[in-house]
């Protein structure tokens, strides 16, 4: 190859990868700055009602009902201040569990009802054995419920 | 100490050689510290299981991806600001370490995300602006060598690392600034929110990832060197036939 | 210091994550091994650039 080809593909590999970079940076900004709505969000119409979008919140305690053919689950979504229901129909990930934080991808029917296409669990940033949660637990430290709140969560 | 004196190809070509072996085994012996404690002594994760131990590579290999670029573009100013030629060098020494780190944060970040949140990937904003920082990488790579004049190729790469560093504050912030499915710092300067076997492992191997990166750079760096000063006497001195 | 596991089965398995886990330090030892490798051809392409110019002199 020439020294001047070889320049040109260069430059042009060059600018093709900033505006790749560009264009996700612009895919991110306009759909998913905000990766999840809160019921709160939800309830004060700033969700997107017409498209599908995500729900961020805690499972709701007691809320998991597992339906008779198995794969479909209904469940609550709360951020303390508000509630959705959702309902879903397949595999839920392993660290889904009813007090801990969780992000749903689907539409929200005229009905109030959620429905998911995509479930997915959201942690916290806690790394401890499993004695020291427990300790934790039984001192009354609602560690999760604090954590979730805390990010993101202007109102 | 007369810094300008290390500031020439010539002598810090010498320096960088007598470094270097230091460097990788300070590195293999924190590796070898930190694995021990973080693969083996570390208790299990109350909430993930055992598959939380993705983080003794995932934290320092995200950590490096912010610093090493932070560093290139450190050089990248000193090359537009004071045209000093070991700049660029160091600058272009970095860049393909930084960008396996990023690789490497995001490749773990996949692999925990999967049996955690539940999917490989999604387009939150540190998931994305991690994935721009790799761009960034590339970007500095390919522009860097599109250049005949090798010292044109170091301007304009070092321009561009220079205004990518906007990218740096938006990775670290993302998680505070907006709804993520990534969590927030487990590690910050108030304190950390780890156990502290866990803690411990975390940072010898963020200090292993360190000492890797300063070996591999200061070898990456002679052969630089040796590439653009090929025709000076100093080098055929330096290297015997 | 007491070590975690119960058996070398038990550190492999992973808890039943040793797919997820032992597929992030792979990656990690591949991207060293490789980029080590690369780091030792570099130079040795290096020195042979310096070779070649020497011999080209010695020609001349």
């Amino acid at each position: 190859m020439k020294p001047r080809t070889r320049r040109a593909v260069a430059i042009a590999a060059g600018v093709a990868i900033v505006g790749v970079a560009v264009g996700l940076v612009l895919k991110a900004f306009q759909s998913n700055l905000v990766f999840f709505f809160t019921p709160t969000q939800v309830a004060g119409k700033q969700a997107p009602l017409d498209r599908n979008f995500r729900i961020g919140g805690l499972v709701e305690e007691g809320s998991v009902k597992r339906q008779a053919d198995a794969l479909r689950v209904n469940f609550k979504v709360t951020d303390g201040a508000q509630t959705i229901p959702v309902t879903y129909i397949g595999i839920l990930p392993d660290l889904f569990k009813e007090g801990k934080g969780v992000v749903a991808e689907g539409k929200l029917g005229a009905d109030g009802l959620f429905t998911a296409s995509q479930v997915l669990a959201k942690h916290d940033e806690n790394y401890m054995p499993p004695e020291a949660a427990e300790a934790l637990k039984q001192a009354g430290h609602p560690m999760a419920k604090e954590k979730f709140a805390g990010q993101g969560g202007k109102p | 100490m007369n810094w300008f004196y290390y500031a020439s190809p010539a002598t810090f070509y010498g320096l960088a050689g007598r470094l270097a072996p230091y460097f990788f085994l300070l590195a293999a012996v924190l590796t070898g510290w930190g694995l021990y404690l973080g693969m083996l002594v570390a208790p299990t994760d109350a909430q993930q299981g055992e598959v939380y131990r993705v983080i003794y590579i995932h934290v320092p290999a995200a950590w490096m991806s912010m610093f090493l670029y932070f560093i290139m573009a450190c050089y990248g100013a000193l090359t537009l600001i004071f045209n000093t030629r070991l700049s660029g060098m160091m600058a272009r020494a970095i860049a393909p370490t930084g960008a396996m780190f990023t690789f490497i944060a995001l490749w773990t970040g996949a692999f925990w995300g999967k049996p955690t949140w539940g999917a490989y990937w999604v387009w939150d904003a540190r998931l994305t602006s991690e994935l721009v920082l790799l761009f960034l990488y590339f970007g500095f790579i390919a522009l860097a060598n599109a250049f005949e004049d090798p010292r044109r190729g170091d301007r304009a790469a070092a321009l561009l690392a220079v205004i990518g560093v906007v990218n740096l504050p938006i990775i670290y912030f993302s998680v505070k600034w907006w709804n993520t499915l990534h969590q927030g710092a487990s590690v910050s300067f108030k304190g950390t929110s780890m156990h502290v076997t866990m803690f411990t492992a975390m940072l010898v191997m963020s200090a292993a990832a360190w000492m890797y990166a300063i070996a591999v750079t200061l070898v990456r760096v002679r052969s630089i060197i040796l590439e653009r000063e090929r025709r000076a006497q100093w080098v055929r001195e330096a290297v015997k036939a | 210091m007491n070590l975690w596991w119960k058996s070398a089965a038990d550190f492999w398995a992973m808890g039943g994550a040793g797919y997820f886990v032992w597929m992030s330090y792979g990656a990690l030892l591949l991207a060293v091994v490789i980029e080590l490798i690369g780091l030792a051809l570099r130079r040795r392409r290096a020195l042979a650039a310096i070779e070649e110019e020497r011999e080209l002199e010695a020609e001349n």
